[in-house]
């Protein structure tokens, strides 16, 4: 029995009257690597951000790391705000619009969150930053400012700076929308590069051919419920007709040979 | 001629500068006083709880729709009704500085919405509490985007201590007042006063120049 490392039971969310996730339930397994793709209101960054409370759920059950949380308001179990910091630094997150912190340089944004949560000495933090830093290839730009560095750059020191609180589960939501096209593979490499290493990792994406040569899993989301959940080979071979049509809608506009190779799948 | 003014400067010139020490005081208190009010009124404008929002609404709208002068008066004359006797100098602290708390407030909600929400956001999914949030994302760049209106603003307190002559607070417009009395030269004492008033308020801007230049964001 693989071990779970996330369990999420019946989620609910509406923004209003509109229900925007009808009862989502998810296992996630140490080491995968899941990609949800879905049309734009299917409620998949929704859902991905409900995972760390950032928006959250109106009922619904969520297991992670010995943290047991029920969203019904009046459940005893309904997370404190002490339970949800606890979630939060164990759960990186980046995000579309990289929201690196423009008055901190680049090593400050990395180091902020370790020195003060985790309270690591700042020598010790200073150097797991530049090791990330090198990493990633842009040690030499630790102290600049946000507002010198490319949007992918940017965007790969945003997950340096998730990944320097340690997580074991990494959420990225819609990473590449923001980014010129050609900006958008040394995002993804690094990405791949962290599935490699065996990083559990929930991707909402659009980008379809990250999915089928990255992920281990994908998640197919329509109208607030998951459609289709299954390998990637499900993107060869869609079971439903909603896939289908969606993916026929994606690769319409994707010419050939794009996105090709972020380096094989694992597993 | 010019013996004359050395002269008359070495009469009166002391008794100016400790006038404009007691200004300086009184304003890097009463900008004190503003930042605290101000903040505490910004936030109490974004709270979840009602009663505080309305509080935070209410000082602000009664502030800015009443005379300083008036809560000068208000603060030094009302309060010893209910027992609360300040001394002249405190009661101006505190009545300036609930009142530039007021457009501090306003300042600081103006720079509050221009932060984008994934600032917020980026800080909380790392695990920082939202005042911690509050404390080392939101409010330094915040700062940094009101500089150049909370300088104006503090230039504003700092003329305005000047009411503070109505509350026996000796400061430069009531010392000139008194040699005026003595003297009967009005022209020569207020324009020393302004003169004083524009060195003040000339180094006021230049310091908010070299804060502006320091802690400029990158771009």
């Amino acid at each position: 029995m693989p071990e779970h490392i996330l369990a999420l039971r019946d989620i609910h969310k509406s923004f209003g009257e509109t229900q925007v996730l009808k009862g989502i339930s998810l296992n996630v397994t140490a080491g995968e690597v899941v990609s949800i793709i879905g049309a734009s209101g299917s409620g998949k960054s929704t859902f991905l951000r409900s995972i760390n409370g950032l928006e959250m759920p109106q009922s619904g059950f969520l297991d992670f790391e010995g943290l047991s949380f029920d969203y019904h308001p009046e459940s005893r179990f309904f997370p404190t705000a002490t339970q949800l910091q606890a979630l939060r630094k164990k759960v990186g997150m980046v995000f579309q619009s990289y929201n690196l912190w423009p008055h901190m340089t680049v090593l400050q944004n990395v180091i902020h969150a370790p020195i003060k949560l985790l309270k690591l000495p700042r020598a010790q933090a200073i150097e797991e930053a530049e090791a990330l830093l090198s990493r990633i290839g842009l040690y030499e730009k630790r102290h600049s400012y946000p507002a010198r560095l490319s949007g992918g750059q940017q965007q790969r020191v945003a997950i340096a700076r998730a990944l320097a609180m340690k997580p074991s589960l990494m959420l990225f939501d819609e990473v590449t929308s923001a980014l010129d096209p050609e900006l958008v593979h040394e995002v993804l490499v690094l990405m791949a590069s962290l599935a490699r290493e065996g990083m559990t990792m929930l991707v909402v994406t659009h980008e379809i051919a990250f999915a089928r040569d990255v992920s281990s899993r994908v998640l197919f989301f329509d109208k607030g419920v998951i459609a289709e959940d299954g390998p990637p080979e499900i993107l060869r071979n869609p079971q439903s007709d909603r896939l289908r049509q969606f993916l026929h809608r994606i690769l319409h506009d994707e010419v050939a040979g794009v996105g090709a190779g972020y380096g094989g799948t694992q597993q | 001629m010019i013996t004359d003014f050395i002269g008359e400067v070495q009469i009166y010139g002391p008794g100016f500068m400790l006038a404009a020490w007691t200004v300086f005081w009184l304003t890097i208190l009463t900008i004190v006083v503003s930042w605290v009010c101000g903040l505490l009124a910004a936030l109490g404008h974004r709270s979840k709880v009602k009663a505080v929002r309305m509080l935070a609404a209410f000082y602000i709208w009664f502030v800015r729709g009443t005379p300083t002068l008036i809560q000068v008066f208000i603060i030094y004359f009302g309060l010893p009704q209910f027992g609360i006797r300040l001394s002249p100098f405190t009661a101006g602290v505190l009545s300036l500085g609930i009142n530039s708390g007021a457009y501090v407030a306003e300042i600081i909600r103006g720079g509050l919405t221009a932060i984008p929400r994934g600032q917020t956001e980026s800080s909380l999914a790392l695990g920082f509490s939202p005042a911690e949030t509050m404390r080392s994302i939101i409010l330094p760049q915040v700062f940094r985007i009101i500089l150049p209106s909370i300088t104006n603003e503090a230039i504003s307190t700092l003329k305005n201590t000047s009411l503070l002559s109505t509350i026996t607070v000796v400061e430069l417009t009531l010392y000139a007042q008194t040699l005026i009395a003595a003297t009967f030269r009005p022209f020569e004492f207020y324009i020393a006063v302004a003169v004083i008033y524009l060195v003040l308020t000339t180094f006021l801007t230049q310091l908010a120049a070299w804060l502006e230049r320091r802690y400029a964001l990158q771009s």
